[in-house]
């Protein structure tokens, strides 16, 4: 069976700086795969590639069906970009929930207006995938009466709402205060255990270790090394990410 | 004081009659203003500079040449190149065209300040830029323009006295029609005055009110 993600060769620079030189990256159905390195590793990046939220210098994307040709301008493919984003689901940072719309707005707004679900059958869906990340009963609420983990599982809810084939999380518990991690990260286990697809850009390795089938390591616009998460962990075999896993530890 | 009140009863019919032609003329002015101005912010917020000089020198014209003298321009000196419009028309199509180059800042400045995370969450649900601007932008960023749109309105309503002087019946001129006949200087642009004031401090009621509705979702 083909794997659910297949770059090739993804290359992007800003400037005369390379931040992605020629990474391939594949996932299979299913698997869940963390992505750690250094800050300006290139991992952000890698992920914003994937869901065409920058535009790739080079290498191909396809996800599912979908193909992207990163030589060609985006604005020349804008079907299949978009076909891709319906295909991916992604959670920032910072939520990027949309300040004006209700929790169950903001969920419903994807089906709504890009799938064009009748609007009763997506509040429906809606409440339901509210339901799954423990917020129910903050269906009317605006973002900005949620705290900073509740905002963030209502932008899962949100991306699972487009019942998407991959999830992408880009350090999806960094902007939160730290008793709030514990409630984002238990939602996206519970995720795991589904065995969607996903990954995860992440500075939380305990979290990556138990959660994830797959660890990618990169620094410098490349990956460094790749493995079972567990194995990689209990002994990498890189010199490099052997010193970014003893710094990190350093730390703590 | 019989006298005076007996004036006003006089004057009061004519007096409304050209309330209603400002009114008219700053609705107008402001519904067309609002649409040529989004078309020139959308403009001066294009990646292409063919787009954002045009736009810039239109603002900066309009904004840097007095009301007045656009009102003749459209009034008394196109019929010298064959455009001869009547004093209303002229009137909208001064203020449109003006107030166009103020809301088009103010809505430029306002859809610039949504944050670029608003944009990228719209597109990772697979959102066009035109279903983002309309469904995710828009709305915003009219929460943020809404106090200076309400502002330059108020401006405008006054500013319509202005169109007297291109004999426009509006509120002003009917005061003048007045006083011409019956040199009640102090009466009539007293009264004048009230009509204005009342006008302005209806539209400042309403504009908090929007305000305070548009901004509901932020109240904790």
């Amino acid at each position: 069976m083909a794997a659910m993600i297949e770059a090739t060769g993804l290359t992007k620079r800003f400037g005369p700086t390379t931040v992605l030189d020629g990474v391939d990256l594949t996932v299979e159905k299913g698997e869940v795969v963390a992505v750690i390195g250094p800050s300006g590793s290139g991992k952000t990046t890698l992920l914003r590639l994937l869901n065409c939220l920058e535009a790739p210098d080079g290498g191909t994307i396809r996800v599912g069906p979908v193909t992207v040709d990163g030589a060609k301008p985006l604005a020349r493919q804008k079907q299949a970009v978009r076909s891709l984003r319906q295909h991916v689901g992604f959670v920032f940072q910072t939520f990027n929930l949309f300040p004006h719309r209700t929790a169950l707005e903001n969920v419903i707004e994807g089906p709504v207006i890009v799938k064009g679900v009748a609007r009763e059958q997506a509040i429906q869906a809606g409440r339901a995938v509210l339901a799954q990340v423990g917020l129910a009963e903050k269906a009317d609420a605006y973002p900005a009466r949620l705290s900073g983990g509740q905002q963030q599982r209502v932008a899962i809810a949100r991306a699972l709402a487009m019942e998407p084939d991959v999830l992408l999380f880009d350090e999806p518990t960094s902007a939160l205060d730290p008793e709030l991690v514990g409630e984002v990260l238990s939602v996206i286990r519970g995720l795991a255990a589904e065995h969607r697809t996903m990954v995860i850009v992440t500075h939380e390795m305990a979290f990556a270790r138990d959660v994830a089938d797959r660890v990618i390591f990169m620094e410098g616009g490349r990956i460094v090394e790749q493995g079972p998460a567990k194995a990689f962990f209990a002994a990498p075999t890189e010199e490099r990410s052997r010193r970014f896993l003893a710094r990190l530890h350093g730390e703590h | 004081m019989d006298g005076v009140l007996a004036s006003l009863a006089q004057a009061a019919p004519f007096l409304l009659k050209g309330a209603v032609y400002t009114v008219g003329l700053s609705v107008g002015g402001m519904a067309f203003g609002l649409l040529l101005g989004f078309g020139i912010a959308l403009m001066r917020l294009s990646g292409l500079r063919l787009l954002r000089w045009p736009a810039r020198v239109y603002v900066s014209f309009f904004r840097g040449t007095p009301l007045l003298v656009q009102l003749f321009i459209i009034y008394y000196a196109l019929p010298q190149v064959g455009l001869r419009l009547d004093p209303i028309s002229s009137a909208l199509i001064g203020f449109s065209l003006n107030m166009a180059a103020y809301t088009s800042e103010i809505l430029r400045g306002a859809i610039a300040s949504i944050d670029r995370g608003q944009w990228e969450a719209s597109y990772s649900i697979g959102m066009t830029p035109g279903q983002t601007m309309r469904r995710t932008v828009l709305p915003q960023a009219a929460r943020v323009a809404l106090p200076a749109l309400g502002n330059s309105f108020i401006s405008l309503v006054k500013d319509t006295s202005l169109a007297a002087t291109i004999q426009v019946p509006e509120l002003f001129r009917q005061a003048q029609l007045i006083t011409a006949r019956t040199y009640e200087v102090f009466t009539m642009y007293l009264a004048a005055a009230a009509l204005y004031w009342v006008l302005s401090t209806g539209l400042s009621w309403l504009q908090n009110r929007m305000e305070a509705r548009a901004g509901r979702h932020v109240r904790t």
